[in-house]
């Protein structure tokens, strides 16, 4: 089909390898699928789907699986991580394109890169160290809590809110801008009211990413989170999230146990792909996030 | 258990995993890279290929690390080792390799390709030849973001590589990374002072790693603009 007549033997075979190469990551995904559901899925068919999701006890040896509070706390984690890291990056990467002079931005950009690549578990060890201490002494409670994991998890996924949103407004032709300016709007006005809206699809793409980073952050949350299986009443409880669940009894779980650890996979892989895919989520962001915001806006 | 002594074997631990990391996934990257810019055109098989690019990038490491540990550890035998640990992450590491090479193989002009073939040269001599040595400061930046990936993964590592504190004699040895180390030593307090030091040299090499990174992306990007 790809492969032409008039092509030599060896142009044919390299055709032939690459098209099958490019499958490798496609491949991947489907493999990952098949194997976790392979090895998870029993057992939540064997449960329930409704009592492994909303059952509250997570008792491995009483065979209690049920990860409610699992998915209670990664909601309140990411929801305090989101409210934490969208107001910095996005202000962030607006100073850095429309206010800062270029030398500023040519230095910043790359420290915050930068930032993408320390490896969370020096994150986690940093708020074990530093924040969770501060918390315990100056608000109280056990400390490793939601609060320091949300905080932890905000600063992680600013990179990746940063990067992408520089790169929209850097994208917005200036000519919007001018334009703005001519008809007499402030430097404010014309960010919010002209630059913004037009770099919207991709400031809500970085969101969604940054989104699916706090989700999938497992060895921060075990270190600064407290880890108690409960559903959380306040930011100041130790919590646990799905990831930190796998990660934490993975090393020494056997039968239904582990299995168990696989089926919390498959739920976290479920809300991994629909971050990934959905782009309703695009647009149930833009009403919740970036209306708002236009209005409210000064 | 890391209470005293130095952190030689897990330096050497991080090495292998990740140089055997991207040594597996280098071909793969490029391989799609060439796909995605030179051969295919836009369509449904270019759109297949870069869903499953961005979704693996989007998986969670702990996905990654469970996903090692059922096919490497379990269904293939291979245990906890140096193996399954660098297949994990080479799988992990795939979207950023895909990523920087299409990069810059787009940043390649055009022309140059069309003298290449206006010389008489089939398809895959112009790449080898003549896209490929252009591209490869880029490729080398993917290459170079994927290792510091790779040396700065825990959660992927921890159910494949395992944990062992010997020298690695072969890729069916059991490893343990810096990072795993470090986070060992700190999750159980096993001592808090060598959990520092560990860190402080886990995140010097990670930041020369990028560095070195974005300082050969800078010269690429200063070479054609």
């Amino acid at each position: 089909m790809f492969v032409k007549d008039n092509m030599s033997t060896k142009d044919k075979l390299i055709t032939c390898v690459i098209y099958t190469v490019a499958f490798s990551a496609i491949s991947i995904l489907l493999l990952i699928t098949i194997f976790i559901f392979r090895k998870g899925a029993p057992l939540i068919f064997k449960i329930g789907i409704p009592n492994f999701i909303m059952n509250k006890t997570w008792a491995p040896l009483g065979s209690q699986y049920g990860i409610f509070s699992m998915i209670m706390g990664t909601i309140w984690i990411t929801a305090g991580a989101m409210i934490i890291g969208i107001p910095l990056g996005v202000s962030c990467s607006i100073y850095l394109v429309e206010y800062a002079p270029l030398i500023i931005r040519k230095i910043l950009k790359p420290i915050i890169e930068l930032l993408a690549g320390i490896p969370s578990v020096v994150y986690g060890f940093i708020g074990v160290v530093m924040l969770a201490p501060f918390i315990r002494i100056h608000m109280g409670g056990p400390g490793l809590s939601v609060l320091a994991g949300s905080i932890i998890l905000g600063i992680m996924i600013l990179p990746t809110i940063v990067g992408i949103s520089i790169d929209t407004l850097q994208a917005v032709p200036n000519s919007y801008r001018e334009g703005a300016l001519a008809l007499g709007a402030t430097k404010w006005q014309s960010i919010y009211k002209v630059v913004l809206p037009a770099a919207r699809n991709g400031i809500i793409a970085s969101i969604i990413l940054g989104m699916g980073r706090a989700i999938g952050e497992t060895m921060a949350v075990i270190m600064v989170t407290g880890n108690s299986a409960n559903v959380p009443h306040s930011i100041l409880d130790p919590v646990r999230t799905l990831t930190s669940n796998i990660a934490l009894e993975m090393g020494y779980a056997t039968g239904d146990h582990q299995q168990a650890l696989f089926s919390t996979g498959i739920v976290l892989f479920i809300f991994i792909m629909i971050i990934n895919t959905n782009h309703l989520l695009k647009i149930y962001f833009y009403y919740l996030l970036y209306l708002p915001l236009q209005f409210f806006v000064l | 258990m890391g209470r005293a002594g130095g952190i030689f074997p897990t330096i050497i631990g991080t090495i292998f995993i990740a140089v055997i990391a991207v040594l597996i996934s280098t071909p793969l990257g490029v391989c799609t890279a060439i796909f995605l810019t030179e051969y295919a055109k836009e369509g449904i098989m270019t759109k297949i290929v870069r869903f499953g690019s961005e979704c693996l990038a989007g998986i969670p490491s702990i996905i990654f690390g469970l996903f090692g540990f059922v096919l490497f550890v379990e269904y293939l035998h291979f245990g906890w080792s140096i193996l399954s640990g660098s297949l994990t992450l080479s799988f992990m590491i795939l979207p950023t390799i895909i990523r920087t090479t299409e990069e810059a193989i787009k940043a390649v002009p055009y022309s140059f390709r069309e003298v290449s073939y206006s010389l008489g040269a089939t398809k895959w001599q112009t790449i080898k030849k003549v896209v490929l040595p252009g591209a490869l400061p880029g490729i080398v930046t993917g290459v170079i973001l994927g290792i510091g990936r790779s040396v700065g993964e825990t959660a992927a590592v921890i159910f494949t590589a395992g944990g062992s504190l010997n020298i690695p004699s072969s890729i069916f040895d059991s490893s343990r990374t810096m990072s795993v180390h470090f986070y060992i030593l700190a999750r159980e307090g096993i001592s808090m002072n060598n959990a520092y030091g560990t860190a402080a040299i886990l995140v010097i090499s990670i930041l020369l790693i990028n560095f070195f990174a974005y300082w050969i992306m800078h010269k690429v990007t200063a070479k054609y603009s």
